[in-house]
C-alpha cells in the first residue's frame, strides 16, 4: 500500500476535526507524509462536515478523490451514505448507529431514523462496522468520546494501517491530560467488544 | 495547518507586528502568532481590516516587519489604505494575507485577490501547499523590503485549512526596526508625489516580472506541444490527475500571478500548439497568456474558463481536473464504483446551535411583529443563520454593517414598514458605528437589534473591543455598545436578556411604537463560551403533540419521537425558550421534575 486515505464525515460539533488530528499525528509518528483537509467555518454549525486524512510517501492533493478512500469513519448514518461515493471498491466503513436528525427533517416530517441508512450500506455490500456510539458514551459517562471510539473501531479493522496502541499514543500526545483517562477508557471499551 | 505554517513563516522572517480581522479561512494565522509569541511580537485583532492595514502601515513606516491578515472580502474594506499604500510604499517589509475562498465554502463572494494585486499594481504570492506557504511568506517579506512595497499573499481555503508535515528552520531572523524617519515627500501622499510614484510603479512592474521569471516557486516542467498553466492548490490536483498519464505535457506552475513572469511564460509557450489553464476563481492566468500571445503574435490556442472548457465557478478537485484532462490529453475516464440508489438523505444546512441566544432574539422580534408590516435586515455572522426555517428572520444580508444602513434605505421607500436591523457585537464595532450615526443624523426610523453574545462567534470566538481581552493576553477596558449608542444621540436604548422572551417581546413592541432610531441590545453569551445552565426534558404525559416547539423554534436539540416532542439531552443547553413557548407546560427543567 503506497498510501492510506481516510475520510471522516459527520455533523458539525461531533468532533471530526480532533479525530483527524489524532490520525494525522499517528501517521506522522509512523514516518509517513501526511496531508489533511478540514471543514472549518459556517458548516461547523450543525451542517455536514468532512475531514480528509491522507498518509503515505508522496501525496499531492489534501482532498481524497471520489472512489479512493480506503476507510470512511462516519459519525452519523446519513453522512456515511452521503459520502459513500468517496469510498473505494472494497473499502471499509465504520459508522455510528445514532442518527442526528436535522431540523429540516423534523419540519418536513421526513421519517429519518438512521436505520434505513445502515440497511442500505448492508444491501449495497459495503464492508461496514457499526458502532453503538450511545452505548460507548453511556459506558464512559461522556458524550465527548464518540470520535475516539470510532477511531478505535477503525484501527481495529486493520484498514487504517495503524494499531490501537498507536492511537493511544496519539491521544496521550494531543489531548489535554485531564481527558486522557476518559478517552483511553473509550478505546478500551471498543476493543473489549 | 496551512495557516499555522504562514504564521510560523512570518515569525521566522522576523515579523514585529501582526494585525488582522477574523475571517474564514484566514483566522488561524493571527491566532497561531499570538499562541507562539514570546511577547516580542505585537499582535492585535483590529476592529476591522482597514484599521489593521493602517496600524501595520504605520509600523512599517517606522521600519517594522508587519503582517496583516484577513479574508478576501476583508480586503474590500482595507482597499482604501491599500490603493494609496501601493503608491507610498513601506520601509519595513509588509505582507498582506488575503485568503480566498473558492466554492465559496464560507464567504459572500468568489472574488479573486489576484485581481486586487493587478488593480493595486502589487506583487502577489500564491502558495500551493502549507509547506510552500511556509517558505513563500518568508520570500514575500524579502521581496517587500527589496522593492519597498507592500506585497499580497493569497492562500485559498484548501491551503489554509489543510495540514501537512513541515520541517521548520532552526534559527529565526530577528529584525530590529530603525524607527520613523520624517520625510514628507515620502510619507505624505499628495497629487504631485502620486504622479511621480505612479511612474515608478509602472517602471517597476516589468522589473518585478523579470525577477519573478527566475523565482523558485514558479516552475516549468515537461515537454511537448500541449501545455497546462496552473497555480495554487489546483497544481496539486493536476499532479495527482497526471499520475494516470504517461504522454508528453508541459506544465507551468505560477506562484506570482502579478506581475506575471512573462519571460518564463514565453519559454513555456515556445513550441506549444495548445494551452489549458486550470485555476480557481477568475481566469487570471488564462488572460495573461492570451495577452502575451497577442503581444508576441503567437499562434497558440488557449482553453480554460473563457472558452467554457473549465467550470466558471466553484472549487476544483482532482476529479474536476481529471475530467478536463480526459478531453484535453485523452486520459481514460475514472470508473466510479456503481452504487444502488440511496434512500432519501436528510438535508442538513448549518443552523443556530441549540441554546443559541440569537434564536431567542429572532423569535421575540417575530412574535412582537406578528400582524405588522416589518422588514428584517441581517448581517454577517452566526446570526445570518436566522434566515433558516422556521425562524425565517433575515430578509436581506449584503456585507458587514449593511443591515443598519440598508434598513434606512428600505424605510425611505416604505415609511409605513417597521425596519429592523440585526447586528452582532463584533460586527457593530467593525462597521456598524458609522451606519448608526448616519441614521441619527438623517433622522430615520429604524430599530437596531444588537445581538451581543460577547464574542466573535462564527470565526471561532475571537475577542473584540467589547470583551476587554486583547491578543497580547492583556485586560483592556470594555467598550460599551450602549454607551456608544447613547453618545451618538440615541435616546431609546434598552438592554434585555433575550432568553427572557416576554421581556424582549415587550421591549420590541414598545420600540416599534416610538419614532426615531431605537436600539435594543440583546445581551446573552454564546453557548460556546459559557457553561450549560440546566437541562430540559419533555414530560410526555403533558405533551399534547402540538409540535409548536419544533415548528416555531427550529432548535436542533428538539425533534419528534412518535407524536411527542423529544429533547436530546446531550445537545440541550438549558436556554428554556422551548419551555416558554410550550403552552401545556410540558417542557421543564430536569431537576424540577
Amino acid at each position: 500500500m503506497t498510501s492510506t486515505s481516510c475520510l471522516l464525515c459527520g455533523v458539525g460539533g461531533q468532533g471530526t476535526v480532533l479525530a483527524s488530528k489524532l490520525l494525522a499525528y499517528a501517521y506522522m509518528k509512523q514516518g509517513k507524509s501526511v496531508r489533511t483537509a478540514e471543514t472549518i467555518g459556517m458548516a461547523q454549525r450543525g451542517g455536514c462536515v468532512v475531514s480528509h486524512v491522507r498518509a503515505g510517501r508522496e501525496i499531492h492533493s489534501p482532498l481524497i478523490p471520489k472512489g479512493r478512500a480506503d476507510v470512511m469513519i462516519a459519525f452519523e448514518p446519513a453522512e456515511a451514505v452521503r459520502c459513500l461515493p468517496f469510498l473505494k471498491q472494497g473499502g471499509t466503513v465504520v459508522v455510528n448507529r445514532k442518527a442526528v436528525k436535522p431540523v429540516t427533517a423534523s419540519l418536513s416530517g421526513l421519517a429519518y431514523t438512521g436505520e434505513e441508512m445502515l440497511e442500505y450500506l448492508e444491501a449495497a455490500g459495503i464492508h461496514t462496522v457499526v458502532i453503538d456510539g450511545d452505548a460507548v458514551c453511556a459506558a464512559c459517562h461522556s458524550p465527548k468520546v464518540l470520535n475516539i471510539a470510532l477511531l478505535a473501531a477503525a484501527a481495529g479493522t486493520g484498514a487504517l494501517g495503524m494499531d490501537v496502541a498507536e492511537l493511544r499514543d496519539a491521544v496521550q500526545q494531543l489531548v489535554p491530560e485531564k481527558f486522557h483517562a476518559l478517552n483511553l477508557s473509550a478505546i478500551d471499551y471498543v476493543c473489549s467488544r | 495547518m496551512g495557516n499555522a505554517a504562514i504564521a510560523m513563516g512570518a515569525l521566522h522572517a522576523g515579523v514585529n507586528l501582526v494585525a488582522g480581522y477574523p475571517g474564514t479561512p484566514s483566522t488561524e494565522i493571527l491566532e497561531t502568532v499570538s499562541k507562539c509569541n514570546d511577547g516580542s511580537v505585537y499582535v492585535e485583532w483590529s476592529v476591522n481590516e482597514k484599521a489593521a492595514l493602517e496600524v501595520a502601515a504605520g509600523a512599517s513606516y517606522a521600519g517594522a516587519r508587519t503582517l496583516v491578515t484577513m479574508k478576501q472580502v476583508g480586503l474590500n474594506v482595507a482597499s482604501d489604505p491599500l490603493m494609496s499604500l501601493a503608491y507610498v510604499g513601506v520601509k519595513g517589509g509588509m505582507v498582506i494575507v488575503s485568503a480566498d475562498d473558492p466554492g465559496p465554502i464560507s464567504s459572500q463572494t468568489e472574488q479573486d485577490t489576484r485581481h486586487f494585486a493587478q488593480f493595486a499594481k502589487l506583487p502577489v504570492f500564491d502558495p500551493s501547499t502549507p509547506e510552500e506557504a511556509y517558505e513563500m511568506i518568508q520570500d514575500a517579506f524579502a521581496y517587500s523590503e527589496k522593492y519597498g512595497t507592500p506585497v499580497l499573499f493569497r492562500p485559498t481555503t484548501r491551503v489554509c485549512h489543510s495540514c501537512a508535515d513541515i520541517q521548520l528552520h532552526e534559527t529565526p531572523t530577528v529584525h530590529k526596526p530603525e524607527g520613523f524617519v520624517k520625510d514628507t515627500m515620502r510619507w505624505v501622499i499628495f497629487p504631485r508625489t502620486s504622479y511621480l510614484n505612479h511612474i515608478k510603479l509602472e517602471e517597476r512592474t516589468p522589473v518585478l516580472s523579470k525577477d519573478f521569471s527566475a523565482y523558485r516557486f514558479n516552475k516549468l516542467t515537461g515537454s511537448g506541444r500541449l501545455g497546462i498553466i496552473t497555480s495554487g492548490i489546483s497544481y496539486t490536483y493536476l499532479q495527482e490527475a497526471l499520475e494516470d498519464y504517461s504522454g508528453e505535457v508541459k506544465v507551468l506552475k505560477i506562484a506570482t500571478a502579478n506581475p506575471f513572469p512573462e519571460e518564463l511564460a514565453l519559454e513555456f509557450l515556445e513550441g506549444l500548439e495548445q494551452v489549458l489553464a486550470i485555476e480557481e476563481l477568475d481566469p487570471v492566468l488564462e488572460r495573461e497568456l492570451t495577452y502575451l500571445c497577442g503581444k508576441h503574435h503567437l499562434n497558440v490556442q488557449i482553453h480554460g474558463k473563457l472558452d467554457g472548457t473549465v467550470q466558471p465557478a466553484g472549487e476544483n478537485s482532482v476529479e474536476s481536473v481529471h475530467r478536463v484532462l480526459e478531453g484535453y490529453l485523452g486520459l481514460a475516464p475514472v470508473e466510479a464504483p456503481t452504487l444502488p440508489e440511496p434512500p432519501e438523505l436528510p438535508v442538513r444546512p448549518p443552523v443556530l446551535c441549540a441554546g443559541c441566544p440569537h434564536r431567542a432574539s429572532f423569535y421575540a422580534v417575530k412574535q412582537a411583529m406578528k400582524g405588522r408590516k416589518a422588514v428584517f435586515s441581517g448581517d454577517i455572522g452566526c446570526y445570518t443563520l436566522g434566515n433558516a426555517m422556521p425562524l425565517d428572520m433575515v430578509d436581506t444580508c449584503l456585507c458587514m454593517g449593511a443591515d443598519i444602513t440598508m434598513a434606512q434605505g428600505l424605510h425611505r421607500v416604505e415609511p409605513d414598514t417597521v425596519n429592523f436591523s440585526f447586528i452582532g457585537d463584533s460586527t457593530f464595532f467593525a462597521s456598524g458605528m458609522t451606519g448608526i450615526v448616519n441614521a441619527v443624523y438623517n433622522q430615520t426610523d429604524i430599530i437596531l437589534m444588537v445581538l451581543d453574545n460577547s464574542t466573535t462567534a462564527m470565526t471561532g470566538h475571537q475577542p473584540h473591543p467589547g470583551t476587554g481581552v486583547t491578543m497580547m493576553h492583556e485586560i483592556s477596558p470594555k467598550v460599551s455598545i450602549e454607551a456608544i449608542l447613547r453618545a451618538v444621540g440615541l435616546t431609546s436604548v434598552e438592554t434585555v436578556d433575550p432568553l427572557n422572551l416576554e421581556q424582549t417581546i415587550q421591549a420590541v413592541r414598545a420600540a416599534a411604537d416610538k419614532p426615531g432610531v431605537k436600539a435594543i441590545i440583546c445581551k446573552s453569551p454564546c453557548i460556546a463560551v459559557s457553561k450549560p445552565a440546566k437541562r430540559l426534558s419533555v414530560d410526555e404525559s403533558r405533551c399534547v403533540g402540538c409540535k409548536q416547539c419544533v415548528r416555531e423554534l427550529g432548535c436542533p436539540a428538539i425533534s419528534l419521537k412518535g407524536q411527542k416532542a423529544y429533547i436530546e439531552p446531550d445537545l440541550c443547553f438549558g436556554c428554556t425558550i422551548c419551555a416558554q413557548v410550550c403552552k401545556p407546560g410540558a417542557i421543564r427543567e430536569e431537576d424540577a421534575q
